[in-house]
């Protein structure tokens, strides 16, 4: 099993995120939970929403306090938020920056694999907006195959209807743009 | 089989809801409910089914709302949460005296004060007494088989009485995860219309709700009483023609690697998947231990409750809610009265955990059953506990 802590602020697009990886992932035949932190979410706030992915039926309920993966969709949260608390030291942090690994590394002391994207860039360029959920679902793919990219397609043409061909550009330019510093 | 599709179970308790033929909804939306009065108020919105969506101003206009629609004949469903049903309380022994057999789906959440919008039991608990059968789902495959179920069970002309079916909120309501759906035509198959005993209709006047003397009220009382005791079978007969339709059993209580365990957890909703986990780790470290899951609340169910934990040393029951002054949570209560006039009767222990969303883990449930295990060494010191619970 895989278990993935997102950080993202209100209205980033954190829950959309988790959402269309756990819909891709059980249109796979496999097994996923999508769930927000439980709470009442405000616009701006640092806010966590988290995944499991499996092959078999998840039964766990409880929170997700040592995840394998940390996707972190605002670069401002870093410093605020503590991003690496109960990553394992063999996970992964994958950031949308436009930092390098290595200065990361120095500011939060991480040992394992650091990815990092300029997913701001990517999203503006292709979807006209600051809002990186859908471009750092490339960059995890990439990271962290979890899913088919193919698998998320008929999630975000459901969701987003006229723009997912936007969402899935941003989307696939990340997979290809991600940078991955082991150690 | 179905293919699974991946829905946040919220919506997958509306769209569950859609496939029963309602002619009503009253819903008045409050978290973690929200969602399914939202994606219900869509369905009927957008001329998928043909029912009427009241919009209510609170829960009990909601409750009012169907108890006159149900007298009608018409199936009618609503769902609320916490405060919402605090509101709806006094409505409820109303609703069975009258034998309106209401759906209602509660999303679970504490109780205020202090205001937290968070899962626990404290809002189903007080409606214990209201002669409401009382059902708790694990996940949201449950969810969406017993919202169906429900109005079977609650319309079955031995039953006539309302049901509720609890949804830890959040835990559940806010989870997206796999799901299989009936089809309609299936849902058709194990569905009947409703024939109502009696309905209201100026045509053919009559009189319901009225008010009793002394010398009928007890009777009242006893007959409603005698439903929901009989209702069982129903239920027992309904849940066995879900599971030759669709391939999933449901029972009163259910168990997990339970057989021949000196110790045995018991919880109620959502927790009892999480508390597999522990019983999963503590058996392969050689410790006698295993888990009794109770589905069904009200009716008690005495006899599976009894069966189910025969031979077992030591009992560690779960309580998501409090008593205050009580001799133990609701469920501690109920289990030790149960065992009371039984020779070879278990230990009992109770940990009140999970209150106002505090997330209880394997590691959680590992040290609860450790603390039985305890227990059984050396008695009884306490009737409850509140588990991990600071001062």
């Amino acid at each position: 099993m895989i278990e993935i802590r997102w950080h993202g602020r209100g209205g980033q697009g954190a829950v959309t995120s988790i959402e269309m990886l756990a819909l891709a992932a059980i249109q796979e035949g496999k097994f996923a939970q999508g769930f927000p932190s439980f709470g009442p979410e405000r616009r701006g706030a640092p806010v966590a929403a988290f995944n499991r992915v499996d092959d078999k039926q998840i039964k766990i309920r409880s929170g997700i306090y040592k995840p394998d993966v940390v996707v972190v969709l605002d670069p401002g949260l870093i410093g605020l938020v503590n991003v690496t608390e109960g990553l394992k030291p063999d996970g992964i942090l994958l950031v949308n920056t436009t930092k390098t690994a290595k200065e990361l590394r120095e500011q939060l002391g991480f040992q394992g694999k650091i990815a990092t994207v300029d997913a701001k860039k990517i999203a503006w360029e292709e979807l006209g907006v600051p809002i990186t959920n859908t471009t750092m679902l490339g960059a995890l793919l990439k990271v962290a195959p979890t899913v088919k990219m193919n698998s998320l397609k008929a999630p975000l043409e459901d969701r987003f209807g006229k723009i997912a061909k936007k969402n899935i550009n941003a989307l696939k330019r990340a997979y290809s743009e991600v940078k991955i510093s082991k150690s | 089989m179905a293919k699974r599709v991946g829905m946040e179970v919220g919506i997958a308790a509306a769209e569950a809801v859609g496939l029963c033929n309602i002619d009503v909804a009253a819903v008045y939306p409050i978290t973690p409910q929200s969602h399914i009065a939202e994606h219900l108020s869509n369905i009927v919105a957008d001329g998928r089914i043909n029912a009427e969506f009241i919009t209510v101003e609170s829960e009990h206009s909601s409750i009012s709302s169907l108890c006159g629609a149900s007298a009608t004949g018409a199936r009618t469903y609503t769902a609320t949460s916490s405060q919402g049903l605090m509101f709806m309380h006094e409505l409820l022994p109303i609703v069975s005296a009258m034998r309106l057999p209401i759906v209602m789906g509660i999303a679970n959440r504490a109780v205020s004060g202090p205001l937290s919008i968070w899962n626990d039991h404290s809002d189903i608990m007080p409606q214990r007494d209201s002669g409401w059968i009382t059902m708790f789902a694990e996940n949201g495959q449950e969810v969406v088989d017993m919202t169906i179920q429900s109005f079977k069970i609650a319309e079955h002309k031995d039953v006539m009485l309302p049901a509720s079916v609890n949804i830890d909120g959040f835990q559940l309501t806010h989870m997206v995860e796999p799901i299989e759906f009936p089809t309609q035509k299936e849902v058709n198959k194990f569905l009947p219309d409703r024939k109502p005993f009696a309905t209201l209709h100026p045509d053919k006047p009559i009189t319901m709700g009225a008010f009793a003397m002394p010398d009928r009220f007890a009777e009242v009382m006893k007959a409603k009483d005698v439903a929901i005791v009989n209702s069982k079978k129903i239920i027992l007969e309904v849940w066995k023609e879900w599971e030759k339709q669709f391939g999933r059993s449901y029972n009163p209580v259910e168990t997990y690697k339970a057989k021949d365990a000196d110790v045995l957890l018991v919880t109620m909703g959502s927790m009892g998947e999480t508390a597999e986990i522990a019983i999963d780790e503590l058996q392969k470290k050689g410790v006698s231990v295993g888990l009794v899951k109770i589905r069904l609340w009200r009716p008690f169910p005495t006899e599976e409750l009894k069966a189910a934990v025969k031979g077992a040393k030591v009992l560690a029951v779960t309580d998501r809610a409090v008593s205050f002054g009580g001799v133990s949570g609701p469920v501690g209560m109920e289990v030790k009265s149960l065992f009371y006039h039984e020779k070879d009767r278990p230990l009992i222990t109770n940990y009140i955990m999970g209150l106002g969303g505090r997330d209880v883990t394997v590691e959680d449930f590992i040290k609860m059953a450790e603390k039985a295990v305890e227990a059984e060494k050396k008695g009884i010191t306490e009737e409850y506990e509140f588990y991990g619970v600071r001062g």
